[in-house]
């Protein structure tokens, strides 16, 4: 009897995981047996022609360099910010100190708080500070969203560093600053790891900008002008009642899906690496 | 030249506090702004009103929110119920049973899931879900639906919320002693057994933690659920029916909110509302996961 239901259970966890990892493969063949037919050079690059959304002519570059765009201004920026909170978590504060647990606490907090929040959030601060939606707009609100994943995934990399290297620096003379240096150098490949990750979400979120970059048929060429950006580019494509129009949007849905494959699991190889250089 | 080392030091040190400090604050800031945003709605309509009215019209100024709390409901319950027994026995098979080879070899392809856009599961969701509803699934139980609906959505949102939960309820069973496994198993308990009474009792409230993570996730994630939802304003009364949850509302309609008046006050509060629930649910689940931690540590 205690057999009977122990088997039950196994065939029943082998068939959950078989579902659950499959999905992944689902997903990606869908995206690609249906947009691969209408991707051509075109599409990538050539910005709109008069009448895209209505099935004339042009492709998606506009999205494409908006979205690198927003996405690398808001991972330097999103650094810039980060960093310093790393570093004075694990090495100014005292570790586990109660401000250091706080801050973890409010970017895992942070972390869970959906983009729509965000882009609602962006959207009031653009009206305050009388901005227009703007690729500026669009790059801080992507750094709000964007701070808690660097935060927390440079945090794990930094805590691991062993104390006894701060204690050496210490030791030898060095000021906290100075140790920070050190432990950092030390964890540059997580750190890399780590804005990979964040490059990834950044690139694939639409409802963070949708209220902030707006929407643009050419390619932004200030930071007060606004940016179109490849998931909203899928997004509006795909509500099209046109075929050809929708046909774009999954070729499009294709180009966004090699991107992200692509930069998680250059991502997943360079944490590996990590991990084989520990001490 | 000492001097000047101690003094960057010190300076750097009050830098990055101040830094750290501010964006801890950006919690409050949210909540902060969100609410003062939401203040003119606040004050011409009733709290009650506003969360258990079904009206809305929003040239008329009649902003009941039920509709969309209840499609907020519905499609993340779906999800959830979906999502919950699938990842536990995905979960527990891969930290208790699987050989450490087939773990190394799945746990990517989950976490790769959880790297995957929403705009591409609401792509995926629009080709394969929806069809899939209204052609095969649905005619057993009711004589017409487009297929967007909040099934759709409940499907779509439960396989973007497998990484999350996986991945948690392995870490929390991974803090469980390898000690107590091998007293129940010494004891004659067969590996299940010790599953069920042992390694399951003792993550009890690490798993909470889980699904109260996983729901707040299903409750805020907006263009997915958005593309295969239907979004029409009304209560479903079937997994057939469409839906407009809130997120998809707040999405949908920046638009044209600045010409009404009060608009963009009511789609603030509905930002106001997923915050605070979200906020509160984070918080809760955090905390424990917090102890669990320590607690093993």
């Amino acid at each position: 009897m205690r057999k009977i239901e122990e088997n039950i259970f196994k065939v029943l966890m082998i068939l959950s995981t078989i579902i659950i990892s499959s999905t992944l493969f689902m997903i990606v063949y869908t995206i690609f047996s249906k947009g691969i037919g209408s991707l051509n050079w075109d599409m990538v690059s050539k910005i709109p022609e008069g009448g895209f959304y209505i099935g004339k002519g042009g492709g998606i570059l506009n999205a494409i360099v908006g979205s690198i765009y927003i996405t690398v201004g808001s991972t330097l920026l999103g650094l810039l910010i980060s960093l310093p909170i790393v570093i004075y978590i694990n090495v100014y504060a005292k570790r586990n100190a109660t401000l250091a647990t706080i801050t973890r606490l409010s970017y895992d907090i942070l972390f869970g708080i959906p983009s729509i929040v965000y882009g609602a959030f962006g959207f009031a601060i653009m009206v305050y500070m009388g901005l227009k939606t703007s690729l500026l707009a669009g790059i801080i609100t992507v750094t709000l969203m964007i701070i808690p994943i660097l935060v927390r995934a440079i945090d794990e990399v930094v805590r691991v560093v062993p104390e006894d290297m701060g204690n050496a620096v210490f030791a030898l003379g060095g000021t906290r600053y100075e140790t920070a240096k050190i432990i950092l150098r030390q964890s540059i490949p997580g750190i890399i790891t780590a804005i990979l990750l964040s490059f990834g979400r950044a690139i694939g979120d639409a409802a963070c900008v949708l209220f902030t970059a707006g929407f643009t048929d050419s390619i932004p060429t200030s930071l007060d002008q606004p940016a179109a950006t490849l998931p909203l580019s899928i997004f509006f494509q795909l509500s099209s009642p046109i075929k050809e129009v929708q046909n774009r949007a999954y070729a499009a849905a294709v180009i966004l899906t090699i991107i992200v494959l692509v930069i998680n699991i250059v991502a997943k190889i360079a944490s590996k690496n990590l991990s084989k250089n520990k001490i | 030249m000492k001097n000047i080392r101690l003094l960057k030091d010190r300076l750097i040190s009050k830098t990055f506090l101040a830094l750290t400090i501010l964006s801890i604050s950006t919690v409050i800031l949210i909540g902060v702004g969100l609410f003062y945003k939401s203040t003119p709605i606040l004050n011409s309509t009733s709290l009650y009103n506003l969360l258990f009215s079904s009206e809305w019209k929003p040239f008329k100024e009649a902003f009941g929110f039920y509709p969309f709390i209840v499609g907020t409901l519905w499609v993340t319950a779906i999800a959830i119920i979906i999502a919950l027994p699938l990842s536990m026995l995905t979960a527990i098979y891969l930290s208790e049973y699987a050989h450490i080879r087939v773990r190394k070899l799945v746990l990517p392809l989950i976490e790769l899931l959880s790297g995957i856009p929403p705009v591409l599961y609401g792509v995926w969701g629009v080709l394969v879900i929806v069809p899939l509803i209204q052609d095969k699934i649905a005619p057993h139980f009711v004589e017409f639906t487009t297929g967007y609906s909040v099934l759709a959505g409940g499907i779509v949102l439960a396989i973007m919320i497998f990484p999350l939960i996986i991945s948690i309820v392995i870490e929390v069973f991974d803090n469980v002693p390898q000690d107590l496994r091998n007293a129940s198993l010494s004891l004659g308990a067969t590996q299940w057994q010790t599953v069920k009474k042992v390694v399951l009792r003792k993550s009890f409230d690490g798993i909470v933690a889980a699904v109260v993570l996983a729901i707040s996730r299903a409750f805020g994630e907006t263009i997915a659920v958005l593309m295969v939802c239907g979004n029409l304003a009304q209560v479903p009364h079937s997994l057939f029916d469409s839906a407009y949850p809130l997120p998809a509302l707040i999405a949908n309609n920046y638009g044209e909110m600045m010409s009404i008046p009060m608009y963009d006050s009511a789609l603030m509060f509905a930002a106001l509302l997923l915050f605070v629930i979200i906020f509160l649910f984070n918080a809760l689940s955090r905390i424990i996961l917090y102890r669990i931690e320590k607690r093993n540590n």
